[in-house]
Order: structure tokens, then C-alpha cells, then sequence
């Protein structure tokens, strides 16, 4: 099958058709539409897209920390050590969430208990998935805390979320989702409520992290540039959909996918020029309420032809290790 | 008309904490600390730097949504700050403003057209047939069928929300337009969609921006001069191509290199700033940049720099790349934090 040419033991997280929708009133929203991609041990994954493209729904589908009331996953497969987490217990779920499979999420202030101190979360979280005692668990936030360089971590531990800085507030969630050194690290928009310098420095962090304890890490963000400092492999989403996936050197130097070209070239660069009008992606993304017929991307695709507005193109090889879901992606590519 | 068409002097706003009646010295925050800029007409002139750096305060200052502590803003030669009421009203034509969020900076319950008509409303009765022309001559204006006239905000896409922020802040035809981080909050895509309408609009109507922004990348794109702030001061102000080419202050080469670049071949040596920006209610002595600074020598812990014009037109507040010729008194400022 496509892409699944590496040995299955490199293969750390098989995700496959995954399928989520979310119930409103009237109307169901097709907010996945069939996903699949793997995680390989030990690599950054970037997975990048506008708004609403289903970067955030994945990895709550992965972890199944969807509103229980309002979405489901109603397809697919969540392969991790063989076993498929869609069909675990919520028991067993828990065990492999924060342990294993550890997240971080965009604003740090809303993930982190305000009434508990930072020394006292992080240990909970140590308490709760090993049988380590209260004292030794401090004890592990203190150097988890050292770990993420906050300076004076004997005094921070004290700490309550309040009486940090943002940037604090991030590195000591980063302590807390390392803490029970997970395979994989999922994190959702970790640096874009931060200030660039502390961005700069909240991202050699996570990769210096990565390199020193082996852990995977599935990096979302709307942010190219945070892509290609950190990530060895991407993934490019759109309306549900993943449209292009490739390593990035090969993403960046030839896109396959007009949504990727698109969003590349709107990005301001001063080497094309100051105060000139930049490339617009015209239009705007479609409704995921509606069925959509042929490619999603059709309608503000310059491509387009009539083929894309009657089938949907699957992610298909053109090259190796990239793969995009384009009729024309061999014309795109040299564009 | 001669002059620039702005010109802020020596803007200064401290917020006190609380409200110590019987206290003799309330500590405040130093948002904004001796500021002083022009903008010509036509001109986009940024203001970038990083959060509590006083940058959105400078925007309320502007608009005298907030009054200043100290020092003046001038609109083609005339104080604002010293204003009346009415006197107020009618200078707030030439002004506008745009928000950051889309989303809040619009009434719910108003369709598109009443939002981007009433501040015409505010100085001029309107007919119905007036009202809708004018919406209809704006949405157009903005890249917005005239149809949309009749939708609510909560019915449009953020892209779309944020040109209704735009159009409404054209409606009075102001000559400068105050935009603070008024991209930041929308999608790549939809950003370069609304800088290019900001760009459009420039070119056919000769509006001046004061746009506020942390994001580098867009900065470099628009600006034609760039102001970078620290900690409510600013430490250097320049062309854009030059502050781009050549950053001159250690922070401004900092905030350069932080940003992230989208070319995966660039490899970063390392971590371009240690340590985070210190609070405004305390801020150091001297510069404020110096517990970060890694050029910082003694004298920066004990004298602010003055900004000191360079051969290329810029002006930069540094006393190791940017020395004084002579000894600077010490100023007002440090003596009120020197005891």
C-alpha cells in the first residue's frame, strides 16, 4: 500500500481511515474524512493547515478526548503497538494517555489547574502512572522542571500556574506531558500564543527534548516556518483531508498539492519582494456539512480541470516518500 | 500642507496600581515611556515588538481612547491631547482604527451594512437609499459583494469579518488608519487576502497606516519605516529595507532571528534571546534591555540610551552600538527610579 514501504517496526502510530464527525442541531459535519498516516519512531512529524482543515480533531481522535455529547469517530483504525486504541476501554485508554501518548495543547494557562501548584501537577501525573511515592514524585517534578530549563525549579515547584510567565507556563506543561517519558508526544499550536523569542526558545526545547529522550513527536501548527525549523516529515491538511505528505526538504522544494503551493507562496517573503501584491488563494474553505463532490480543493484551484470536480483524488506516490492527492500533481510540481 | 501628518512627541503613559488615596508614591506599570514618531501621509509605519511592550497602548494613545500621562500627539499640527469634546469628535474622522479580533471587535446583533455605515451615521443623517449606497460602495471597496449588506456577522467567515472591520474603518474616508495586529488572529491565506486589500487601498487613496504587528514577516512585507519597541520604549526606528538588512540594536537583531524562516535547508546556530522581557511596573535600570543584552557594558545598567540619529536615516537607542557623542544627563526618568 501506499507509503507503508519502511518496516512495520519503525512504525510507532498507523493511523488509518480515520473518520470523525460532529453532530450539531440540524446538520452533521464531516470533519475527517478518512485520514491515514503513520508515526515512525523516534521522528517529528509536522502536521499543517488552516483553520478548521481537522489537525486538532485528529489528534483528539487519536487520544479520544472529543466532546463525548457532540462528535464521534464513527471509521477507522488507531493502530499503536498493534493494538487499536478505538478499541481499548476507557480504562485502558487512560492508562496509554499522559503515559505513552502525552499531549500539549495551545494555551497553557487553560490546560494547566490554576488552584494546584505546577510541582504538585506534574507529580500527580508521575503518581498516576507509576507507583511512586508522593516524595519521590516531587522529586521528579523538580528535575522535570530542571529539565525544561526553568531557572530556580526548588523554588518554582511552589509555583501556581499565576505566577508564571507564558512562556514558563509552557515549559512546565512540556515538563508535565515528559514527565513519564512517552513514546509520543502530540503537540497541538505549543508556541503560537508566545512571543518569537520565547517561541525560539520553547522550540529548541521540544527538539532537544526529542533528541535526548527518542520520544516521537507529532507537531500541529498553522505555522511554515515552525514546520521547517523543527519537523522531518510533514503532513499538509485540508477540509478533513490530508492533500500532500512528504519530508519537508522535499515539501518545501517542490510541493505536490496546489493547497500547499498556495499557502506557500502567501506567506510574505521579502525576496519576492516588498509592498507587492502577494499570490491569494481565492475563495474560501468549503463547508464540511455538505457532502463535497470531486476534490475539495477544486473550486479555488488554478489546476483544476474537469476531472477534479467529479472524483476525488487519493494521496498517490510522486516520488519517493511524497505522496499527494492531486490529479495534476506531476504539473504542479513543475510549476 | 507642509509637515508630517502625524507627530507623536514624547508620548508617555504609566497605568498606577490601585488607587492609594492615603499612599504617598503608587507604584504604576510603564507602558508607554517617551515616545517620539511621525508618520507622513501615505506612509505605512509599523510598530513591532513583543507582548507588554506598549505597542497596543500607543494605538488607544493614538486614538485618545486613553489619555496620555505625558507628551503630545499632533494631527497635521494640531494637539489632540488639549481637545474638546466636539473639537474631538471631528478630528476622530481623520483616524480610524482596526481590530485584531474579527470576531469581538464587531456588534452581533447589527447586519454588515449598518456596521459599516454607522460611524457616517455618527456625524450625518442618512436616507435608506443613502445608507445602502454607501454599504454597497464599501463592501465593493473591500472585496465583498454588496449582498452581504444584509448578513450578520456570526453568518460571515473571519476573513470576511475582518474586511467589515476595514470597510467600516474607510467609511469616513480617514487619511490615517491605526491597525492593530489587525492579521494576526486569520489564516495564512486570509492574511495575505487582507494585506493585499490594505496595500490596494494605500495606492488608490493615500492612506497613511500606523500598523501594529509581532509578526516580522508581514511587517517586512508592508512597512515602509519600522519602529521596534522594548519594554514601552522605542530602541530603534528605521527603513524597513534597512532594519531588515542591518539591524542595529541587539534586540532588534534578536526578534529578527527568533522569527521562524519557512526553508527547512536554514539551520539555526542558536537561541537567538535568553530570558524573557522583564515586568513593566519594576522595569532595570539603565537600558531596559540589559539583564538580556549580550553586548550590555557598565554604563548600561546605569544610563538610559538616548536614541541617537545614524548616517542612514535611522535612530537607535544603544550605548554600545549607537554611543552618544557625549556624556548624556541623566534623564528625568532615572531620577524618579535612582532613589
Amino acid at each position: 500500500m501506499l507509503m507503508r514501504e519502511s518496516a512495520e517496526d519503525d512504525v510507532l502510530l498507523d493511523v488509518r481511515d480515520l473518520e470523525t464527525h460532529f453532530y450539531g442541531e440540524e446538520s452533521v459535519t464531516r470533519a475527517l474524512g478518512g485520514v491515514s498516516f503513520q508515526v515512525k519512531k523516534g521522528e517529528t512529524l509536522g502536521v499543517v493547515g488552516e483553520s478548521g482543515c481537522g489537525k486538532s480533531v485528529t489528534a483528539l481522535s487519536i487520544l479520544r478526548l472529543l466532546p463525548k455529547l457532540t462528535a464521534r469517530t464513527v471509521g477507522g483504525e488507531v493502530r499503536f503497538h498493534g493494538r487499536d486504541l478505538l478499541d481499548l476501554s476507557d480504562r485502558e485508554m487512560r492508562k496509554i494517555r499522559g503515559h505513552r501518548i502525552a499531549m500539549i495543547f495551545q494555551e497553557p494557562m487553560t490546560s494547566l489547574n490554576p488552584v494546584y501548584t505546577v510541582g504538585r501537577q506534574i507529580a500527580e501525573a508521575v503518581q498516576i502512572h507509576t507507583n511512586a511515592t508522593h516524595s519521590t514524585a516531587m522529586a521528579k517534578a523538580e528535575e522535570m522542571l530542571r529539565l525544561v530549563r526553568i531557572a530556580d525549579p526548588e523554588r518554582r515547584v511552589n509555583n501556581y500556574p499565576y505566577e508564571m510567565s507564558g512562556g514558563m507556563r509552557q515549559r512546565a506543561m512540556i515538563a508535565m506531558a515528559l514527565a513519564c517519558s512517552p513514546e509520543l508526544l502530540i503537540a497541538d499550536e505549543p508556541t503560537t500564543a508566545l512571543d518569537v523569542t520565547i517561541q525560539a526558545q520553547i522550540l529548541r526545547l521540544i527538539v532537544d527534548l526529542k533528541e535526548r529522550t527518542g520520544t516521537a513527536v507529532m507537531f500541529i501548527t498553522h505555522d511554515l516556518g515552525v514546520v521547517a525549523e523543527t519537523c522531518q516529515r510533514v503532513i499538509v491538511m485540508y477540509a478533513g483531508r490530508i492533500v500532500e505528505q512528504a519530508a519537508v526538504t522535499d515539501l518545501f522544494a517542490r510541493p505536490a498539492h496546489p493547497y500547499t503551493q498556495g499557502l506557500m507562496r502567501s506567506v510574505p517573503d521579502p525576496r519576492r519582494g516588498r509592498q507587492r501584491r502577494l499570490p491569494e488563494i481565492p475563495g474560501i474553505v468549503p463547508s464540511l456539512r455538505e457532502p463535497i463532490v470531486g476534490c475539495s480543493f477544486a473550486p479555488r484551484c488554478p489546476f483544476a480541470i474537469d476531472i477534479c470536480r467529479e472524483k476525488t483524488p487519493m494521496l498517490r506516490d510522486v516520488g519517493s516518500s511524497h505522496a499527494a492527492a492531486c490529479w495534476r500533481a506531476e504539473e504542479v510540481m513543475g510549476a | 500642507m507642509t509637515g508630517p501628518l502625524l507627530k507623536v512627541e514624547n508620548l508617555t503613559k504609566h497605568y498606577p496600581l490601585g488607587s492609594g488615596i492615603f499612599k504617598k508614591s503608587i507604584p504604576v506599570i510603564r507602558a508607554v515611556e517617551d515616545v517620539t514618531f511621525s508618520v507622513e501621509a501615505g506612509e505605512t509605519l509599523c510598530i513591532v515588538g513583543e507582548s507588554g511592550c506598549g505597542k497596543s497602548t500607543i494605538a488607544r494613545l493614538l486614538m485618545r481612547l486613553v489619555e496620555p500621562t505625558g507628551g503630545r500627539v499632533l494631527i497635521d499640527g494640531t494637539d489632540i491631547a488639549g481637545l474638546k469634546k466636539d473639537a474631538l469628535h471631528a478630528w476622530r474622522r481623520r483616524m480610524q482604527m482596526v481590530f485584531q479580533d474579527p470576531y469581538s471587535s464587531l456588534n452581533p446583533r447589527l447586519t454588515a451594512g449598518q456596521i459599516i455605515t454607522e460611524p457616517v451615521e455618527n456625524f450625518e443623517r442618512l436616507s435608506r437609499k443613502q445608507r445602502n449606497a454607501l454599504a454597497a460602495d464599501l463592501l465593493q471597496k473591500v472585496g465583498m459583494s454588496p449582498e452581504m449588506m444584509h448578513r450578520l456577522p456570526s453568518e460571515l467567515s473571519g476573513g470576511q469579518r475582518q474586511r467589515l472591520g476595514i470597510a467600516r474603518a474607510l467609511a469616513l474616508k480617514p487619511s490615517l488608519i491605526i491597525a492593530d495586529e489587525a492579521v494576526s488572529a486569520l489564516d495564512v491565506s486570509v492574511q495575505a487576502q487582507i494585506l493585499n486589500l490594505l496595500l490596494d487601498l494605500q495606492q488608490q487613496m493615500g492612506i497613511a497606516f500606523v500598523f501594529i504587528s509581532h509578526d516580522l514577516g508581514v511587517v517586512e512585507h508592508i512597512a515602509h519605516r519600522v519602529a521596534v519597541m522594548y519594554l514601552g520604549r522605542i530602541v530603534e526606528l528605521a527603513p524597513s529595507e534597512a532594519l531588515f538588512a542591518k539591524p542595529v540594536h541587539p534586540y532588534t537583531e534578536a526578534l529578527i532571528a527568533a522569527a521562524p524562516v519557512p526553508d527547512p535547508t536554514r539551520v539555526r546556530l542558536e537561541v537567538p534571546l535568553e530570558g524573557e522581557m522583564p515586568s513593566p511596573i519594576n522595569p532595570p535600570k539603565g537600558c531596559a534591555f540589559h539583564p538580556r543584552c549580550p553586548l550590555a557594558i557598565e554604563r548600561c545598567r546605569i544610563e538610559v540610551p538616548p536614541l541617537v540619529p545614524m548616517a542612514d536615516g535611522r535612530v537607535v537607542a544603544c550605548h554600545v552600538r549607537a554611543p552618544a557623542e557625549r556624556q548624556m544627563q541623566p534623564t528625568h526618568v532615572d531620577l524618579q527610579l535612582g532613589h
